[in-house]
Parts: C-alpha cells; sequence; structure tokens
C-alpha cells in the first residue's frame, strides 16, 4: 500500500470512530400519544396547543380578585410585583413602562405562562376556564378586547396585540 | 532604582511588563512590598503540630476560615426562589467556579427532584417521541467541556445612572465557570428523528415556573448537551439536577434546568421569557427577540470594587475573560484611565467559550488611579467602552451589558466602581 493510499485508510478507519462515538445505544422508551398530551403544556402563537374551555373578562375579575391581586395590584398596577397593565405609548419613551398590554407580542403567551406559573406560589392550580377569564380580563384591562369578548382556542390567537409590530429578530434562521 | 528591564513600566502609572512574574524577577519585585509583612513573626511550634488533626469525611467542607466567602442573593416580593445568587468573583481565582460558589438564577425556586422519578420526553415533529431518564443518559456516549455559563442580565447594574459601589461579584456575578459533562443533544434528537419542518426546539424544565425556552435547531445540533455532570460530581440542584440543557456561549436562561421536555417545532414558541423578559428594547421602541450569543467580556477582580489596597508597591492585577464567540485572543489593561493600554498575560488553558484568567505586574506608587480591561476575542470583536455601547442601545436596553469596567484607586487605597 502507498503512503498516501495508507492515510486515507487511516482517515477512513477514524472518520468511522468518530461516527460510531456519536452514535447513541437507542435506550429512549417510545412515548404514546397520551403520554405526550398529559406532558405538553406549552403554547404555539398560532393557538397550537390550546386546551377546550374559555373565559370572558367578568369572569376574570373574579379570578383576579382570589389569586392575583395581592402581587400585582388593582387592575393589574400597583403592587409589589409585574405590573401587568397599562404603559401605553411609553415604550419608544425614555422611561418605557413594559406590560402585558403595553409590550407583548402574542396574546397567547399570556394564557402559557399564567397557566404554567400563575399564581406564583400554586403554580397549575388554575383550570383552564380560569386561565382563559384571567387573561380575558388581563387583555381588557389594557383595552386590547372587549368586556364581553369569549377567550377560547380559536379566539386568543387572532387578538392582535398592540406592540407586535415593533420586534424583530436578532437570529437568522439559515 | 532597579535596572532589570522587566521592572520597566510597559504603560502608564505602573503597568509592568506581563512576563515579570513569570522570569523569575518576582523576589526583586517583592522588595517594593511595604514592611507590613516582616513585622508579623511566625509562632515556634503552631498549635496544629501538637495535636492529632480531624478525622475524614464522606463529603468535604471548605476551611471555616473561608465561610466569608459567600453568593449574595436575593428574591422578588412574595417569593424566595424567584431572583438570583451572584458568585463570588473577588474572591475567587483561576478559571474554574466551585459548584457551591456558582451563580444560580431561578424563577420559582429550586425544585426537589428525586431523579428516578425524573423523566425527559423528546417529542413534537420527530419520527418516535421517546424518553430517557438518567440511568438511561448515562450510559450514552459523554462529553466534556470547560466552559462559562453567563445570565443576559449580568452587569446590568452598571446600566444605572450612578455606579453602584458594590463588589465584582455583585455587579458580575452572574457568570460562573465549570466542566460541564453530558449528553450531545444531537445525538438522542437523530434517535428521535427530526422531521424536515423542524427548524427550533422548546426546552421546558419541571420546576414551579415551568421555565421554557426556543432554541433553534442548528444549536440543537451543533454544540448542545443534556449536562449531567458539573466539575466531575453530578449536577447541584441549583444548578439544574439530574439534567440540564446546555448551550455553549449563549445567555445563560437559555440553558433550561431541571430538564422535562424538548418539543421540536417548527418556530419558536414565544415564551414569556424570550418576549416579555430576555428581550432588547431599543430607544426607538423597536425590541430585539433572540439576541444569543453572549459577547466578548473582562473584567479585573483583583483589585476590585470595595478592595482595599494594602499599601504602595508591587502588585498583580487578576481578572477574568471570555466570549460566546470562542476563545479569547487578548486582554489589555490600563492603570491611566484608558490612556495607555499593556497586554496582560493568559493562564492555560485558553478554551472557546471559557472563562480565561489573565494578570499583569502593577507597581501602585500610591497615587490615584483607575484600572480597566479590555478582551479581544479570536473573531476579532473588542469589548467597547460603556459610552461607546450604549450610545447604540439607550438606558432601556436591560441585557447583554458587556462594557469595560473600570476600577477607581484612591490615594488612601480605596477601590470603588467608576464610569468612564
Ligand atoms: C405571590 C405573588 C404572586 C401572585 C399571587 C401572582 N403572581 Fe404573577 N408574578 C409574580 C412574580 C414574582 C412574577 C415574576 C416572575 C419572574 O420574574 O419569573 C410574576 C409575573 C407575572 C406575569 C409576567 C409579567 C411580565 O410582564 O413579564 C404575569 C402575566 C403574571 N404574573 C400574571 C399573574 C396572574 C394572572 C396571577 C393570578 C392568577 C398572578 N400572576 C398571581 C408574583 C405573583
Amino acid at each position: 500500500m502507498s503512503t498516501p493510499e495508507r492515510i486515507a485508510l487511516l482517515c477512513g478507519l477514524f472518520a468511522a470512530a468518530m461516527a460510531i462515538a456519536q452514535e447513541g445505544p437507542n435506550l429512549g422508551i417510545e412515548a404514546t400519544a397520551e403520554q405526550v398530551a398529559g406532558w405538553s403544556i406549552n403554547i404555539q402563537p398560532d393557538g397550537t396547543g390550546l386546551p377546550p374551555g374559555s373565559g370572558t373578562a367578568a369572569d376574570g375579575a373574579a379570578v383576579y380578585a382570589a389569586q392575583c391581586v395581592a402581587c400585582h395590584g388593582q387592575e393589574g398596577v400597583g403592587g409589589p410585583n409585574d405590573r401587568l397593565v397599562g404603559g401605553h405609548g411609553t415604550i419608544a419613551s425614555d422611561s418605557p413602562v413594559r406590560t402585558v398590554g403595553s409590550y407583548w407580542p402574542y396574546a397567547t403567551t399570556v394564557f402559557d405562562y399564567v397557566r404554567r406559573s400563575m399564581p406564583i406560589l400554586r403554580p397549575q392550580s388554575l383550570s383552564d376556564d380560569e386561565v382563559y377569564a384571567v387573561t380575558a380580563y388581563l387583555l381588557e384591562l389594557n383595552g386590547i378586547i372587549a368586556e364581553g369578548d369569549v377567550m377560547n382556542a380559536a379566539t386568543l390567537p387572532q387578538v392582535e396585540m398592540p406592540n407586535a409590530g415593533n420586534f424583530e429578530w436578532a437570529y437568522t434562521e439559515d | 532604582m532597579n535596572d532589570d528591564p522587566a521592572l520597566e513600566a510597559v504603560a502608564g502609572n505602573g503597568l509592568l511588563h506581563r512576563r515579570l512574574f513569570l522570569r523569575g524577577s518576582v523576589a526583586a519585585g517583592l522588595t517594593f512590598m511595604t514592611a507590613k509583612t516582616a513585622t508579623a513573626a511566625p509562632p515556634d511550634v503552631p498549635a496544629s503540630m501538637l495535636v492529632p488533626g480531624a478525622g475524614m469525611s464522606g463529603y468535604g467542607l471548605r476551611s471555616p476560615h473561608e465561610d466569608h466567602v459567600q453568593r449574595g442573593f436575593g428574591s422578588l416580593p412574595g417569593t424566595v426562589g424567584t431572583g438570583a445568587s451572584r458568585t463570588p468573583l473577588e474572591h475567587l481565582e483561576g478559571i474554574i467556579t466551585p459548584g457551591a460558589l456558582h451563580f444560580e438564577r431561578h424563577h420559582n425556586g429550586i425544585p426537589d427532584i428525586d431523579p428516578a422519578g425524573h423523566r425527559l420526553l423528546i417529542h413534537g415533529l420527530v419520527e418516535r417521541p421517546l424518553i430517557f431518564d438518567l440511568d438511561s443518559l448515562s450510559r450514552y456516549p459523554l462529553v466534556s467541556k470547560l466552559q462559562f455559563i453567563e445570565c443576559s442580565g449580568n452587569s446590568g447594574a452598571n446600566n444605572a445612572a450612578e455606579p453602584p459601589n458594590v463588589s465584582a461579584g455583585t455587579i458580575h456575578g452572574l457568570v460562573s465557570n465549570s466542566q460541564w459533562t453530558g449528553v450531545p443533544l444531537s445525538i438522542l434528537l437523530d434517535e428521535a428523528g427530526v422531521q424536515s419542518e423542524g427548524r427550533w426546539i422548546l426546552a421546558e424544565g419541571s420546576d414551579a415556573a415551568g421555565m421554557s425556552r426556543s432554541v433553534p435547531m442548528t444549536k440543537a445540533l451543533d454544540d448542545a448537551i443534556v449536562a449531567i455532570y458539573q466539575n466531575g460530581e453530578h449536577l447541584r440542584p441549583g444548578n439544574g439536577y439530574p439534567m440540564r440543557l446546555f448551550l455553549p456561549g449563549w445567555e445563560g436562561n437559555m440553558s433550561v434546568k431541571w430538564l422535562r421536555r424538548i418539543e421540536v417545532t417548527a418556530g419558536p414558541t414565544m415564551t414569556k421569557d424570550e418576549t416579555s423578559k430576555y428581550s432588547d428594547l431599543m430607544p426607538d421602541g423597536r425590541s430585539l427577540l433572540f439576541t444569543f450569543p453572549m459577547e466578548v467580556k473582562s473584567v479585573i477582580t483583583s483589585p476590585s470594587g470595595t478592595n482595599a489596597m494594602q499599601g504602595p508597591g508591587l502588585y498583580q492585577i487578576s481578572g477574568i475573560a471570555w466570549s460566546g464567540a470562542g476563545r479569547v485572543g487578548r486582554v489589555e489593561i490600563s492603570a491611566d484611565d484608558g490612556e495607555s493600554w499593556a497586554e496582560a498575560a493568559l493562564d492555560d488553558p485558553v478554551l472557546p467559550m471559557s472563562l480565561t484568567r489573565f494578570r499583569l505586574p502593577w507597581r501602585w506608587d500610591g497615587g490615584p488611579a483607575v484600572l480597566q480591561s479590555r478582551a479581544v476575542d479570536e473573531t476579532g470583536a473588542a469589548q467597547p467602552t460603556r459610552t461607546a455601547m450604549l450610545a447604540g442601545r439607550g438606558s432601556a436596553y436591560r441585557y447583554h451589558y458587556h462594557a469595560i469596567q473600570s476600577w477607581a484607586v484612591t490615594e488612601s487605597g480605596e477601590v470603588s466602581n467608576v464610569y468612564s
């Protein structure tokens, strides 16, 4: 065997060894559709993942008063934690006030986040109807939907957030 | 005067050549130190030589004399675990952060997870949704990398109009460096069989915040790992036990801890922590989503904010530099507020996306000084001044602060944070 041939062979062996090192032992257990459904709680901006159920701002006011007001304040302002309402028109100013209404680009994110994380001392304790309702209440307080609007899997992804057009991606997909 | 050329100043206000400490001139250098150390007489026979020492233990503790070295931490009102603890950088040397001092950023506390019941589900746009546990992952090919993780909110304290007079760790301690060992995520995704429309993943933690972030598939397939070890032992609870995502060089929040689920998706999920938070608001009202890589950065850790100098004489300036884009190329130091600069020595190893330790001898003449370090990474990206960095950003841009840090030294030897 000539030297170049030998090198080529060695390189081939080396590449094969690398490939083997990167191969897994296939120890994953195949998940059933039911398992996946029970496990997956995220909502995509197009509404994928939204559960059945619904609620209005009126229903949500009661949920908010019982579960949220202590930390986020009356009507979403003035509590010890994040302000959730107002700040419209401040985003391009020297002192922007970022809230669900003034800043957030997607209404689906409100449902996703409140359902998984709030109220912070009892996450995932609200029913889906309650999450729809309190989401509707926050959107209504922010003047984004009307008091009687029903939020559900069909309507929530349609809600246009006022600041949505001001977001740009710093990351380019290739 | 000393005529050793190594003791010649290489930049203003007493900066000496980086080779001074390396070539045995240290003895000559030490003559500059104050007489203070010479007055402390050693005891004839230390007490420790007269009685047997303590026995062994199964899991070691540090010396009680080091108990003052602590992370500072705080949590939002009404919570105990929604906040951050910061690595006390000013107390550490070298480039490895001890597990017990690694910074933490949690959104609803540290979950108590028994690995026997913990599972990782990979599903979504895949051929086969798969469930893994810690035992099965431990049988996969593992890789180890010494790499930093930095919260993109790190150093945000220096966005304030007035410089906070606090320590290096209090300002910059949301960065730590560990040897992370885990399974390349590409192997697990390959076994699940990613469909062609699968361009992103959603990673979700099993904490009480259900912390979740979207990650581009290119990163997931490139160098992402599911980490199960940190500095040789299983992950600390505060750093994701029993398994976390680890994304080298990218903002720390994305390296989701307590990883329970990876969903392959067509696009980003637009979670709260990639829209409401961890997005960058610019002065004209536009906001940037997905500013993933952490920039080139450095900070002098000794001497640093709230330190007291021990009188004029020879010191070694020491600090850390890093870049999410690769290796640190070089670090320069100024002792005269940026008038002149000298190149620092870099300790081995200099690794991609790892903290790198830099050093330079400095003869402090007892006068006022402003110490600065600026890093340049191997791609040529250079750390900006604070003024230059803020010029394009405005004050509402909260994350990715990576400007040059300035420490002022007064004639009485107090070291404090200043803007320059
Ligand atoms: C015990 C206090 C507490 C209660 C009660 C509470 N929250 Fe929160 N909330 C917080 C904290 C703390 C955060 C910030 C979490 C973080 O930074 O990760 C937060 C964040 C939020 C946010 C994100 C704000 C933003 O702009 O990023 C929303 C929305 C929210 N809460 C809604 C609710 C709703 C709806 C309820 C009632 C169902 C509720 N919260 C109850 C403490 C609370």
